[in-house]
């Protein structure tokens, strides 16, 4: 055990290394975030939530992404009756009628167009009378009115996406997220500007006395959202950006503490009872390092069950027989001719006893330098299942997000960040275990150590 | 000699023996998990029994037969395509073993629902038509990887300490991640950000495949980035290696006394470093090789190359039984034959094999 702290304070002279010691940590403190801030059952039921998130804008940039333009781009913006700056006035008409005028304020100070436009209405009105009947009109800030919707008859409670109006758009030549918000509508598209400045929703009803306007709301859905961006389904990706690192984290080191103590155990077991037992488990071994151990696990999550313990338990058992045995079975060889081992035997400690008190422990420090190389492995293992689209269903990771991506075509639309956040995020974690690995295969070789 | 040459027979059929052995457990083990343990001829006899019933309800001539004759009718026709099936025996042990059978002679049957281009079911067919593109795609990438990572290394050793070599030591860590995962990076600045070289697929859709210029010259063009992609995620790790296993060897005594005497320097590394420090960077690189023929289902989805591991993939989406078990045969016979080659260069570079001292392994 001095050894081993001893041999670990030699780490602080690899500047490398402290890379890596810093890297894992942040990944550790990210992780104990991820499961502070976001409860594991609250994560899968977000993640896996199929309802309309209305709140955030379809695959929008992260909010950093401005800090790299000169542009301040659009962000999501809620405006509703419930606003201060919000009127509402009523004018009686003949007929026991009256017109209702709601009139909501918009400030719009960004550079760009919005991605999106949704109206919700809310009316009250009395069956089986004619129900109110509502236009909608958007005055620009140099004031210019246009007409988004003219005397529809109400169904009551109503979302209008504005951009799917037909009318609408062909009055405007054009999308009317462009349209609506553009300074001079005849310019080609590529000189389009967005006018800045305080816009109005107007909305207009006839009805009845008795009836009435209960709710209006209009969603300007930005371009850029939270630190991380959302997907195709508006979820936010901060949660599988989160989410990716303790998933990523306990999968590669569980299955590498499997894998390699595993192997070892059995490495120490064989080479000391020999014989028989060595050479069936050296067999196992040579059929084991050849076998197809992708392709398994890729049938095995297609077909029975992706969920990662079950992918973690495969791994293991897949690794139990790694090709490290050889490794461990020369240095063990060596071991044994040792006279200690004589000596315990001839004062009649059994065989496990042996093993797992004498044995073992020698070569333990030896297996630190390989468990830390092996670690990124395993966290690679589960990206490449998750990217092919055979990872847990229920969890938000790194190669969910990147798999989403991929088959979304972010590549070809340019959604980069779709891609490139969990890629660095994979390479960080990856890098962190592999720096502290050559490390300490450095100090736990002295042969490597001269060079 | 002789006994050498006898030793180098015996160790090279022991390794046969369990390349073979392997490929063996591998594919039982593929025909079991793909048949999901028998599941899958349970739920095809219960799709047969309902196509008979219905059969039998539709026609109006046979529902006039009293009930206990139709449905002795509707058994016997059951018991008929059950048996026309092989599936009358049950799936532990006869019907795997002979599926195993099969797959090993290379008899792969048909497949439901995948086709080759030549709309052939053989799964043959759809095996050959896809194999040529994965050996390319492959073969380059390991030939390229072997030599580039044996001579760097040999150049790197030779002038260790110098800036190259502290960047290939200081990259070694990058080999962490697989071929993919850089073949996404690649995508995304050569094809989507720069538009300099093509998305993936192996030629553009017009150009008639064969030996002329237009297509090998695609060809080539397709391969960049793939290529690329399998080289960046192991060279690194693999010079740094290799350098290692060389500077250990040519601080050895004997190297000492060689140069001591006089010898070329060319000399000293062929013979006195090269020599013992081959095999057990022929090991290295044999499973580096194991892992990347297995990483490439992954590698032929993301660049859309029309190869087996690509196939392979769309055969375990669609529950194509037959061409998984195909698909994992010729699998297992390429990676033995590979390893196989690999073996016997090990075999002939080891001396003690060579010799017949020690033992072995």
């Amino acid at each position: 055990m001095k050894t081993l702290l001893s041999s670990l304070r030699q780490l602080r002279r690899y500047p490398s290394a402290l890379g890596g010691v810093v890297l894992i940590f942040f990944f550790v403190v990210l992780s104990l975030y991820a499961v502070i801030t976001v409860p594991y059952s609250e994560a899968v039921r977000i993640w896996s939530d199929h309802g309309e998130r209305l709140a955030t804008p379809r695959l929008a940039r992260p909010v950093w992404f401005d800090w790299f333009t000169s542009e301040r781009l659009p962000r999501t913006i809620v405006a509703g009756l419930a606003d201060e700056e919000a009127t509402l006035t009523e004018e009686p008409l003949e007929d026991g009628m009256k017109r209702v005028e709601a009139v909501i304020p918009i400030e719009y100070h960004y550079d760009g167009f919005p991605s999106e436009l949704r109206m919700t209405m809310g009316w009250s009105f009395e069956p089986d009378v004619p129900r109110p009947l509502v236009s909608v009109y958007w005055r620009k800030p140099d004031g210019e009115l246009i007409l988004i919707t003219e005397d529809v008859r109400t169904r009551g409670a109503q979302t209008v996406y504005i951009e799917t109006l037909e009318e609408l758009n062909a009055r405007l030549e054009m999308r009317p997220r462009f349209g609506l918000f553009a300074v001079d509508r005849t310019v080609p598209r590529e000189e389009r500007e967005a006018m800045q400045g305080t816009y109005e929703l107007i909305v207009q009803g006839e009805m009845r006395e008795g009836h009435s306007l209960d709710d209006v709301s209009l969603t300007v859905y930005g371009r850029v959202h939270g630190a991380a961006g959302t997907d195709h389904r508006r979820r936010d990706l901060l949660l599988p950006i989160l989410w990716g690192a303790p998933i990523g984290l306990t999968f590669g080191i569980l299955a590498a503490i499997g894998a390699q103590m595993s192997t070892f155990v059995l490495a120490g077991i064989g080479t000391w009872f020999g014989g028989k037992l060595e050479r069936a488990f050296l067999w196992i071994t040579q059929v084991n390092i050849i076998l197809p151990m992708l392709p398994i696990l890729i049938m095995i999550s297609h077909l029975y069950s992706p969920r990662i313990w079950t992918i973690l338990g495969l791994v293991i058992a897949l690794n139990i027989f790694s090709g490290s045995m050889f490794g461990y079975r020369a240095m063990f060889l060596q071991l044994k001719e040792s006279p200690y081992f004589e000596s315990a035997q001839a004062y009649g400690a059994g065989n496990f006893r042996i093993i797992f008190r004498y044995l073992l422990p020698r070569i333990a420090p030896t297996l630190l330098p390989q468990f830390v190389m092996i670690v990124p492995t395993f966290v690679f293992l589960e990206a490449t299942l998750s990217v092919l689209g055979l990872g847990d269903p229920y969890l938000p990771t790194w190669g969910k997000m990147i798999n989403d991506g991929y088959n979304q075509g972010a590549l070809q639309m340019g959604h980069y960040y779709w891609i490139v956040q969990p890629a660095i995020l994979l390479m960080g974690l990856g890098f962190g275990f592999a720096l502290v690995g050559y490390a300490l295969d450095r100090i736990f070789n002295p042969r490597l150590r001269e060079l | 000699m002789k006994g050498a040459l006898s030793r180098l027979g015996k160790y090279t059929g022991m390794r046969l023996v369990f390349l073979l052995l392997s490929v063996v457990v591998a594919v039982y083990l593929t025909v079991i998990i793909a048949n999901m343990g028998g599941e899958l001829d349970r739920i095809v006899e219960a799709q047969i029994r309902h196509e008979v019933n219905l059969q039998y309800a539709l026609d109006p001539e046979l529902q006039r037969l009293p009930p206990d004759q139709r449905q002795a009718m509707i058994d016997e026709t059951i018991e008929l395509e059950l048996r026309k099936r092989g599936m009358d025996r049950p799936f532990f042990p006869q019907r795997s073993l002979d599926f195993l059978g099969e797959a090993l002679s290379l008899q792969l049957g048909r497949a439901r629902l995948i086709t080759s281009d030549t709309h052939s079911f053989q799964v043959s067919a759809i095996i050959l038509e896809r194999l040529p593109a994965t050996l390319i795609l492959f073969g380059t990438a390991e030939i390229l990887l072997f030599f580039f990572t044996l001579l760097m290394a040999l150049f790197l050793s030779r002038r260790y300490g110098s800036v190259l070599d502290k960047l290939f030591i200081s990259l070694a860590p990058t080999s962490a991640a697989p071929g993919w995962f850089y073949g996404i990076f690649l995508i995304m600045i050569f094809a989507a950000a720069l538009r300099v070289l093509p998305w993936g697929g192996m030629a553009p859709s017009g150009v008639q495949m064969g030996f002329n210029w237009e297509f090998v010259s695609q060809l080539l063009r397709h391969m960049i980035l793939p290529v690329t992609a399998i080289l960046l995620s192991a060279v690194f790790a693999g010079v740094y290696s290799s350098r290692t296993f060389f500077l250990i060897y040519s601080m050895e005594d004997h190297v000492e006394l060689a140069k001591a005497k006089g010898l070329s320097s060319r000399g000293i590394e062929r013979k006195y470093i090269l020599r013992p420090t081959l095999p057990p960077i022929i090991t290295g690189f044999l499973m580096l090789l194991i892992s990347m023929w297995m990483g490439q289902i992954v590698l032929e989805t993301v660049f859309n190359w029309p190869g087996l591991g690509q196939v392979f993939y769309q055969a375990i989406v669609m529950n194509e039984t037959a061409v998984i078990v195909g698909v994992i045969v010729v699998f297992g016979y390429l990676l033995c034959a590979t390893v196989f080659i690999l073996d016997f260069l090990y075999a002939i570079l080891d001396p003690r094999v060579r010799v017949g001292i020690g033992g072995g392994r």
